[in-house]
């Protein structure tokens, strides 16, 4: 890829920002579907319609509201600390697009080919922590604060399960560049890691009901790294007002939301690439079968966005069914359940790789 | 100049003044935050140099782990950041000789050591040989390293616990 736009543009420089921009083009166009998708499920959940007067069925409501953002004052609180105030959504931000370095895209396309990916996606997602606590902190807001409190501790807790599941993985396959770990889940759905991988034999049927187990906690355990319900506490709108962003408005608030959709979808596509396949079809490529070689990254980058969509409709299907966790019951779930399950787990998983 | 140079100017500069703003900052959270960007730049170095391994586990344990904490206990502490950490400067001719001397050695031992040049080709990948060191070579040092930690999280258990029974 980067030789490909070195070759293309005749600068090194330029094909690194254009090649390390190109998700950003994929994470804004997802965030402005994605936001409208939150707003139509939800109503739909409710028996209501939703958005409907900004083009046909509200298609464009998204675009009139990041118009509204950005024309809206910016409002810095008097006892906030300005410089910090306004680092934090950036910090927040660049935490979140940080992981896209490493997510495999598509055949041709990732933005890091390193062999450490998922991770240095692990060790990254630190800074989102870090953005959030920043924003909570210099608010100069109780809500905030204890918004920011809650987020800290909640995805300090649920980091364990999270590394403790990617690591059952890391260990099954033997590698930790997502990009191998894509192509050996190729072909069909059968190989993909859910069902057992490209593993033969009894291993495979001894693999698969550890392997979906593995899959629960890392995805129960990602709601909370990305405070969704039923792990919002943090921005508890009952209790905290809307959490660490309060204070904030107009395009900050704005980087928060991207920040958090985008997010939606890196857990997503961790999950994707690791469980079910990465970017490979599960039916097979249409570009094989007509002889067409440029179809498949197409196909390939379709069938990413895809799994990772629906992956991120399944987050928004939980938030509207279910209730929010008392924070006892956050810990509970995380140190009494979760942790425990995953250690046995990944020591099972160990000995059955072992046969 | 080349981009690798121009990368590593860039990240080195990150490094000296975040560190610099550590030291002189009055405000508590803001050297913290300052020593985010120091963390940040130093795992940029060591990915720079080829160790990608050591460079991400910076970043784990010092940006995931132990900044965190910090501000955690920061935030968490009644009042203290908005108490002026006190800078003053006192014995400022002794120590100025003292860190004169030292950075005259410093660049002496520096200009004078015949450095050797190591092999400019980088790794593919530093975490197989890694893997293999650690749990092969040094597996019973890895082990006791482990045991270690262990004690000391349940020593800090042991030393938070409210101990209810002698009130």
């Amino acid at each position: 890829m980067y030789d490909l736009l070195t070759n293309l543009l005749g600068n090194q420089i330029v094909a690194y920002v254009i090649a390390a921009s190109l998700p950003l083009i994929f994470v804004l166009t997802f965030v402005l579907f994605a936001v409208l998708a939150e707003r139509k499920v939800s109503a739909h959940m409710q028996d209501r319609l939703g958005p409907m007067r900004v083009g046909w069925h509200g298609i464009i409501q998204t675009l009139a509201d990041m118009l509204k953002l950005l024309q809206k004052e910016d409002i810095v609180p008097e006892g906030a600390d300005r410089p910090l105030f306004n680092l934090a959504p950036l910090l927040t931000f660049l935490g979140t697009y940080a992981a896209f370095a490493a997510i495999p895209f598509a055949g041709i396309y990732v933005g890091s080919s390193t062999a450490i990916g998922i991770y240095y996606i692990t060790a990254v997602s630190g800074l989102v922590v870090a953005g959030l606590l920043l924003a909570g902190w210099a608010s100069d807001n109780k809500y905030s604060l204890y918004g920011a409190m809650r987020t800290a501790a909640q995805i300090v807790s649920y980091e364990i399960p999270t590394a403790i599941a990617i690591l059952t993985m890391v260990m099954v396959s033997g590698t930790l560049s997502l990009m191998k770990i894509s192509d050996m889940q190729t072909a069909h759905f059968w190989n993909w890691w859910i069902l057992g991988g490209p593993e033969t034999g009894i291993v495979k049927f001894l693999l698969i009901p550890f392997m979906i187990i593995t899959f629960l906690i890392y995805y129960i355990s990602s709601l909370a790294e990305v405070n969704r319900t039923p792990f919002d506490l943090p921005e508890a709108e009952s209790e905290l007002v809307s959490g660490y962003h309060t204070e904030y408005s107009g395009m900050k608030f704005a980087f928060f939301f991207l920040a958090e959709y985008a997010n939606m979808f890196a857990v997503s596509a961790i999950a994707v690439t690791l469980f079910l396949g990465g970017f490979h079809s599960p039916i097979g490529y249409l570009g094989h079968s007509l002889g067409i070689d440029w179809l498949i990254p197409v196909e390939q980058f379709f069938w990413f966005a895809f799994k990772g969509t629906a992956l991120v409709f399944v987050q928004m299907w939980l938030r509207w069914t279910l209730p929010r966790v008392r924070v006892d019951q956050l810990m509970v779930i995380c140190w009494k359940y979760l942790i425990p399950y995953a250690v046995v787990n990944l020591i099972i998983v160990g000995i059955i790789t072992l046969l | 100049m080349e981009l690798y140079d121009i990368i590593f100017y860039l990240i080195a500069l990150t490094v000296v003044v975040s560190a610099a703003i550590v030291v002189g900052s009055k405000n508590i959270v803001r050297a913290a935050y300052s020593l985010l960007f120091t963390f940040l730049g130093v795992a940029g170095i060591y990915i720079l140099l080829g160790a990608d391994f050591i460079g991400v586990t910076q970043l784990m344990v010092y940006v995931g782990g132990i900044l965190i904490l910090l501000l955690f206990g920061i935030m968490l502490t009644n009042k203290v950041y908005s108490v002026d950490i006190r800078r003053e400067n006192s014995y400022i001719i002794p120590s100025i000789v003292i860190v004169g001397i030292f950075a005259a050695f410093l660049i002496f031992v520096m200009t004078e050591t015949n450095w050797v040049t190591a092999d400019p080709t980088f790794p593919n990948t530093t975490v197989f040989e890694l893997g293999k060191t650690l749990l092969v070579h040094y597996s019973i040092i890895f082990e006791i390293l482990a045991i270690v930690l262990l004690i000391a999280l349940i020593g800090a258990a042991t030393l938070a616990r409210n101990d209810n029974k002698e009130r």
